[in-house]
């Protein structure tokens, strides 16, 4: 009987299987981005049906803030209480001595002193442990621009608006939950948006002839 | 003393490098899922501006890009162009390209679908309000001014 000889299983060389990973590693690093997109987002408005429709806006002026960033990026604010002119960005940001946008805005939204120039209080309930408090329902702030407007500024805008609602929600949020915003859960998140609701309205376009832009 | 004295050559163990490729292949799987593929090149030139309370675009297959800015290629001129998909399109050619987008989501999704302004911050506000009245048109309502994290 032939004698069953133990043959050995050659061995894998494997040695080379490290460089052929690496090397798809290298290749889906170059081939893939990492950047996330961000922005600031935004809701338009539905298309208008009608003529009619486009005239329809009808906000009582004491609810109304009108934001004008023109041709310059100077902007201009209008609300009842009255009007305040910035001459670049930097000193809408508080930079030049003027009271900050984002500060116009805030007492703008809340009316602390319920002000008759200021937009209408109006109690609503928003459900424990907020309850009944008294809220500017009505407020809009209107963003206006001119035909060459840099988007960098209108963007500037944008942000400091933005931004005038996030610490509102903010100081809400740790008022009525003694936590920041953004370590409330998402239901209390949702409460505290509906309490204010970021109300900004991206303006129609209209004819800037009259406006100096051109 | 002689205790101390090598007797001989001491060999070095030799390292076990068995278990690298199962490491670095935990390393690529890792890259796999968490990055998306480049999907397309751009054409146009932007500097996006900078804005301190952007918030991340969730769930990437719902967003659709639209580039704004000026042509890498010279020959194309300096003026403001606007690039959709892998080509330099016109505003009148938004509508068709989202519900062309928009026929790619399901169903359920279409609600959701969010497009992505990318513009240049020197783009003049006029050529943004045309592209906003285009979107408006086609129904895609959500849209998101693509920024910069930063301080500003």
């Amino acid at each position: 009987m032939a004698e069953k000889k133990k043959r050995k299983v050659p061995n894998l060389n494997a040695s080379s299987m490290a460089d052929i990973s690496f090397l798809l590693l290298i290749f889906f690093l170059v081939t893939s981005s990492m950047d996330t997109d961000s922005g600031l987002s935004r809701r338009l408005p539905p298309p208008p049906q009608s003529e009619e429709q486009l005239q329809k806006m009808d906000v009582q002026r004491r609810n109304l803030m009108v934001v004008l960033v023109n041709y310059q990026d100077q902007i201009m604010v209008r609300t009842q209480a009255g009007d305040e002119w910035y001459n670049n960005i930097a000193e809408m940001e508080g930079k030049g001595g003027k009271v900050r946008l984002k500060d116009m805005v805030k007492e703008f939204v809340l009316n602390p002193n319920n002000r008759p120039d200021l937009p209408e209080l109006i109690e609503e309930d928003f459900g424990p442990p907020i309850g009944k408090v008294p809220v500017t329902a009505d407020h809009v702030i209107s963003l206006q621009n001119d035909a060459t407007t840099s988007y960098k500024a209108y963007i500037a805008v944008q942000n400091e608006l933005v931004r005038a609602y996030n610490e509102l929600r903010d100081e809400a949020a740790r008022k009525y939950f003694g936590k920041a915003y953004n370590e409330l859960l998402p239901e209390q998140q949702e409460q505290i948006n509906k309490t204010y609701p970021q109300r900004i309205s991206e303006a129609e376009p209209k004819d800037y002839k009259l406006g100096g832009g051109r | 003393m002689g205790k101390f004295t090598k007797a001989g050559g001491r060999e070095m163990p030799e390292l076990n490098t068995s278990s690298l490729p199962d490491m670095i292949f935990a390393i690529l799987f890792f890259f796999m899922v968490t990055v998306s593929m480049r999907t397309e090149t751009l054409m146009v030139r932007h500097t996006l501006p900078t804005a301190s309370e952007v918030q991340k675009l969730e769930r990437k297959s719902l967003v659709t890009y639209i580039n704004i800015g000026i042509p890498l290629d010279p020959r194309l001129g300096t003026g403001t162009r606007m690039q959709l998909n892998d080509k330099l399109a016109e505003i009148s050619d938004i509508q068709e390209y989202i519900a062309q987008e928009r026929e790619r989501l399901s169903e359920a999704d279409r609600q959701f679908m969010t497009v992505s302004i990318k513009a240049d911050e020197n783009t003049k506000m006029k050529y943004i309000s045309d592209v906003k009245q285009a979107l408006r048109k086609a129904y895609a309502l959500k849209i998101s001014y693509s920024a910069r994290k930063g301080e500003n």
